[in-house]
Formats: C-alpha cells, sequence, structure tokens
C-alpha cells in the first residue's frame, strides 16, 4: 500500500481527482457526466499522441516533428477527401496513417541509420514537413462543407454511448501498455534508452528499432491528423502549432525522464489527462483563457522538480539488484 | 607521427585540404554560390539599399543566436527565448503605457531577460533539471505572462528612440541592427575564442565532469550563460518591438527553432565542446541571402521554411552519407 502510494501514477491520478473535485466544488456543472465525458473526448488525442512519444523518448529521443506530421498527413487525408469524395472513410484513414508512417521512417532512418541526433533531425523535418503543408493547400483552408459528412461525422460518432475518439484511444493505450511491457521491441526501446553501449553489446538492433519507433510515432501523428481534422472540421496550414511541446509536457509531467530509460503508459496517460483536466477546467472556473499558458508552464515546472525530488535514486529498476547499491542515470 | 599516452600533439598546421573539410569553409562556399546565384537571376538583387534592408530580416534572432551558441557548446539549450523576448518587450510596454521615460526601456528590457534566464539557470542548475525540459516549460510561463498583462490588447505608442534604433539607420545606409549585430559578433567571437572565460566553456561542453574536477565552477558558468542569453533576448526584444513599433502576445512566434537551426547550421554540435562564432555567423548570413532572394522573387515566406529544414538535414546527413558509415 505505501510502495502503491509513493508511485508517481497513483501520485497523479490522486492530483487529478482532488482538482476535479475542487473544480467540481466552485463548479458543479464540471463534474456531470456529460462534462466528463466531453473532457474525456478532448484528451483523447493529447493521449494517443503522448504514447507514442512516450516510445521514442524513452530512447533518449524526441520527436520534435509531431505535429508537423500530424498537419500534414491531417492535411493531405483532408485532401485526398475533398478531392476524391466517393473514398471509402478508413482508405482515407489508411492513407493518413501510412503518410505519417512514411514522414516517421524518414526521421527514424536519419535518427537509427545516420546515428544523427535526434533533436537535430526533428528539427529540420519539423519545418520541412510544416512547409509541404503549405505548399499541398496552396496555403488555402480545407473547410467542413468541402469534407464528406462521413468523414467529418467519424471521430464524435458515438459507439456504445463513447465517442469513437474515446475507444480509439482505450485501444491505443492497450497497444502502448503491450508494446511497452511485453513486447520484445518495446522491451528494447527502454535498453537502448537505458544504457546504449550495453544494448549494442547484448545485440539489440539499435538502429532498426529507433527506425520503427520514430516511425510508430510517425504513423500515430498521422492517424490523429485525420481525427483532428475531422473533429475540428477544418485543415489549415498551422493545425496544431506547437502541439509538440504540449505532448512532450504531458510526457514530462507524467515521469517519463528525458534522459531516456524509464517511463510507463499510465503516466503518460495521466499527464496528458492532467493537462486535459488544467485546461478544460480553467473556462469553468472563469479563469481567462490568458492564464492557461502560464499555468500550464507552471505545472510542467512543478512537475519537473518533484520528478527531480523523487528521482534522485535513478531509473525504475526493472529486476531487482542483490547486494547492489542501485543507481541508474540521473532523471 | 609516433603517439604515447605521456606526449601531447601539438596544434595541426594548416592543410588545405583539411581547411576545406570544415563546415565554415562549405558555408563559406554555398553563402558564396548563393550569392552569386541570386545575383545572376534576380535583376535587382546587388542594390545596396535593398541589400542593407536585407538584414533587417535576421539581425534579431543573429543576436539571440550568438549567446545560444556558447549554450548549446556547454551542453545546455534554451527554448524559452521567444517568450523571453515577448515578456521583455511586454514589460517595456507595460512600463512605457505607466510614463516611464524613454531612455528606461532599455535597462527593463535587459533586466526583464536577464531575469528570465536566471530562473531557467537556477532551474537548471540548483535542481540538477534537464535545460530542455526546464525551457519548455518556462516558455509557456513567460509566454503566458505576456497574454496575461496584454490580454487580447496591444501596446503600441512606443518613442522615437525605439524606432531610431529598431529601424533606423548609421549614415542613412547602413541599418543600425546590423551594426549592433557585428559588433556583438566580434565581442562574442574574442571571448570565446581568445579568453580562457571561453575555453573553459568548451571544455564544460566536452566533459562537464573533468572539467568540474579541474577547478572551472561548471554551474556558475551554465547560470551566467542563461543570464546572458535571457539578456541578449531583451535587447532583440527592444529592437524588435522597436521596428514594428508595437507589442503583441504573438510576438516572435516560433522564433526558438529558427535561432536553433541557424547556431546548428553554423557547425555547433548538439552534444556540446565544438562550434565557432564565425560559422554562426556565415550561417546567419547564408540563411539571411537565401531568404532575401526568395523574397525578392516573391516566394512565400513559408516555403523558406522548407529550404531551412532541409539545409539543416542535409549539413548534418551529408558528411555521414559521403563517409559511407552505416552499421
Amino acid at each position: 500500500m505505501k510502495a502503491l502510494l509513493k508511485m508517481r501514477e497513483t501520485q497523479l491520478a490522486l492530483c487529478i481527482v482532488a482538482l476535479i473535485a475542487l473544480v467540481g466544488v466552485r463548479a458543479p456543472v464540471f463534474i456531470t457526466p456529460g462534462s466528463l465525458a466531453n473532457l474525456l473526448t478532448d484528451s483523447t488525442l493529447l493521449i494517443m499522441l503522448a504514447l507514442a512519444q512516450m516510445l521514442v523518448i524513452v530512447t533518449r529521443g524526441v520527436d520534435l516533428s509531431m505535429a508537423s506530421t500530424l498537419a500534414l498527413a491531417g492535411m493531405m487525408s483532408a485532401l485526398l477527401a475533398a478531392r476524391f469524395p466517393a473514398l471509402p472513410l478508413f482508405v482515407v484513414v489508411l492513407a493518413a496513417l501510412g503518410i505519417g508512417l512514411v514522414l516517421g521512417l524518414v526521421n527514424g532512418y536519419l535518427i537509427g541509420y545516420l546515428d544523427l541526433p535526434p533533436i537535430v533531425v526533428t528539427l529540420g523535418t519539423m519545418s520541412v514537413y510544416r512547409g509541404m503543408v503549405f505548399v499541398l493547400s496552396g496555403g488555402a483552408w480545407v473547410s467542413s462543407h468541402q469534407m464528406p459528412p462521413e468523414f467529418v461525422a467519424f471521430p464524435l460518432a458515438r459507439l456504445l454511448g463513447m465517442t469513437h475518439l474515446v475507444w480509439l484511444a482505450a485501444l491505443t493505450v492497450l497497444a502502448a501498455w503491450y508494446v511497452a511491457r511485453h513486447s520484445r521491441f518495446g522491451r528494447d526501446l527502454y535498453a537502448i534508452g537505458n544504457e546504449p553501449s550495453s544494448a549494442r553489446y547484448v545485440g539489440i538492433p539499435i538502429a532498426r528499432r529507433l527506425l520503427w519507433s520514430y516511425g510508430l510515432s510517425g504513423a500515430m501523428a498521422g492517424l490523429c491528423g485525420y481525427l483532428w481534422v475531422a473533429r475540428y472540421a477544418v485543415a489549415y496550414t498551422e493545425i496544431a502549432y506547437g502541439f509538440e511541446f504540449t505532448v512532450i509536457a504531458a510526457c514530462v509531467i507524467g515521469g517519463i525522464s528525458i534522459a531516456g530509460g524509464c517511463g510507463s503508459v499510465a503516466g503518460a496517460v495521466l499527464g496528458s489527462l492532467f493537462l486535459a483536466v488544467i485546461g478544460n477546467a480553467l473556462p469553468v472556473v472563469k479563469v481567462s483563457p490568458f492564464w492557461q499558458s502560464a499555468l500550464t508552464g507552471i505545472v510542467i515546472l512543478a512537475a519537473v522538480l518533484i520528478n527531480a525530488r523523487n528521482g534522485k535514486q535513478g531509473g525504475r529498476q526493472i529486476l531487482p539488484l542483490h547486494g547492489l547499491n542501485p543507481t541508474g542515470p540521473a532523471a | 607521427m609516433p603517439t604515447s599516452r605521456y606526449a601531447i600533439a601539438d596544434r595541426q598546421g594548416f592543410r588545405i585540404r583539411a581547411a576545406l573539410a570544415r563546415r565554415e569553409s562549405l558555408l563559406a562556399l554555398l553563402l558564396l554560390a548563393a550569392f552569386i546565384a541570386n545575383s545572376f537571376l534576380l535583376p535587382n538583387f546587388l542594390d545596396l539599399d535593398n541589400l542593407a534592408d536585407g538584414t533587417f530580416n535576421f539581425s534579431e534572432k543573429a543576436l539571440i543566436a550568438l549567446p545560444m551558441v556558447l549554450l548549446i557548446i556547454c551542453r545546455e539549450i534554451d527554448i524559452s527565448v521567444s517568450g523571453i523576448l515577448a515578456l521583455a518587450s511586454v514589460a517595456m510596454g507595460w512600463a512605457n503605457a505607466n510614463g516611464a521615460p524613454p531612455e528606461a526601456l532599455l535597462p527593463i528590457a535587459i533586466a526583464t531577460g536577464t531575469l528570465c534566464g536566471c530562473l531557467n539557470g537556477v532551474l537548471v542548475t540548483r535542481y540538477g533539471l534537464p535545460s530542455i525540459v526546464v525551457t519548455i516549460g518556462t516558455v509557456s510561463v513567460f509566454r503566458g505572462l505576456s497574454s496575461v498583462v496584454l490580454g487580447d490588447q496591444a501596446y503600441t505608442g512606443y518613442p522615437q528612440v525605439m524606432a531610431d534604433w529598431g529601424q533606423g539607420y548609421f549614415f542613412d545606409s547602413i541599418p543600425r541592427e546590423f551594426v549592433i549585430l557585428l559588433a556583438f559578433a566580434a565581442l562574442f567571437a574574442v571571448m570565446l575564442h581568445a579568453t580562457s572565460w571561453g575555453r573553459r566553456i568548451y571544455a564544460i561542453g566536452n566533459n562537464p565532469v573533468a572539467a568540474r574536477f579541474s577547478g572551472i565552477a561548471v554551474d556558475r558558468y551554465r547560470l551566467v550563460l542563461f543570464m546572458l542569453t535571457g539578456a541578449m533576448a531583451g535587447l532583440a526584444g527592444y529592437l524588435l518591438t522597436g521596428r514594428i513599433g508595437s507589442t503583441r502576445p504573438n510576438i516572435a512566434m516560433g522564433w526558438e527553432l529558427e535561432i536553433i537551426t541557424m547556431v546548428i547550421l553554423g557547425g555547433v554540435s548538439i552534444a556540446g565542446g565544438a562550434g565557432t562564432i564565425a560559422g554562426v555567423m556565415l550561417a546567419v548570413f547564408t540563411l539571411g541571402t537565401v531568404t532575401y532572394g526568395l523574397s525578392l522573387a516573391n516566394v512565400p515566406g513559408i516555403y523558406m521554411t522548407i529550404v531551412i529544414g532541409i539545409l539543416l538535414l542535409a549539413t548534418i546527413a551529408l558528411p555521414r552519407l559521403l563517409s559511407g558509415r552505416k552499421k
């Protein structure tokens, strides 16, 4: 019980519940089921992106091009749907996913096989992808009346009372949990992040693992690109501008160390939920929206400060070390 | 040459092939190529007044890039510079609206910037946090505070002296911002390359632990560099606000990535310990020439981001591809 309470995920979950309760006391409308369901729907895209970003950050990398990939895949799927309205929806979604995957694999190739620093590579592809959104669309908007109705309707359509977005996010959480905890691919990513040179000695194909971890991040951004465009029923050049930092912030709040090798699916989900709760609560308690960015920043700083306090003993121990004083890399 | 671990090799003499393979020489060639191509393709390219005005596009960013070079050499990074710039601009606007004398505005901007940089530096050094995470957090704090103060308003009505420095000329032809940039570039180059202070920055970037053991107060250097970056962002905020004559919450949005691109394109290693001011200034001029050429050719500004991105990727990927290093 004590160990459970000491876990960051539990603390974060308690924080979120407390926050929701506090806001609920000020404004009871916030804790009605409808409002909470909205909150959940609003947080889905952030959750899905944070999970993919987590798998990248765990390898000591970072994907700054995520929001640009999202924008490019979203714009291309919107253009595709507007140009060929007869195309079945799943083809459009697959196209968005595929585009994202290709863009992610470009990152992955440069980082994995050419051994270039992730922050520089994704900084470069970030500008290139964002520029290509403009080139493809000619700077014009694709608005809702140009898109086929089922293209726009899908994300918010309901299945068993929950929106499709929530179901997709739930599936993503399950998949990410499986990949991170139980697949060899996922465990290799943790190994690479913890100690790259040891990972190489034990024969982990680092380049291939990195290639696919960025590919996965791109594919997720592609899928979210379609969902984003369809949900807000508009595609334009500036879509999701700056969102990569929100995603990284969600990961950091969730206790995923930027130094690599440590982080959990629950952490990424809770970090995203935390940011979403703050975002949705501010208007409800009549805090001016201008405060949102400042409060988010303060939350991020507080989270990393707490991280630094807790994380002094280093990365998460996967196997117990008998008779050894565990000293992992500093978070 | 026989090497043993008791011998320390002398500095290599001048070798023409080694000199040609350096990032600075490649950039200089690229700059020359861009310049020549532009002057053939664009009839008005060599118009001196236009050329001088073209420097406005990059002067403020380059002013922030200079201290960023030192930070990145030192293995740190500051994502929050555009937020600092915005907050400095807001502080000036607020002071100006509340009757501060015009000559107080520059100190206010620089003090605001230094204070912001100090916050970054304290969080990084005192609490041992990674600078990328800290500055992702502080950028939303700084920009958030700006938007809290500004709301959906804008500050305008700045005194003439700011316009003089932001958009004015020396001798009616040389933009003052450009002169300021050149002066600071010279200052930073001397500091980094000719003083023991600069050598220690390289030492920290190459191996912080060894640097600490050799008696360098590593954390103090880091703190000072963050404050310096903040101060320069404040100065750039003063110039930019003077140039455009107003402060809005989205002022200098997205600049941090352009600035970091300049630094990396200039050959500063993101892993720390390597890089020169000359290289970064060459990158600044190359980007400036390309931007200026594209804008003369009426190419929309966003194409520029593609060009910058590809340049960045090509300059770091090409050496690897050419050396055939594959695993």
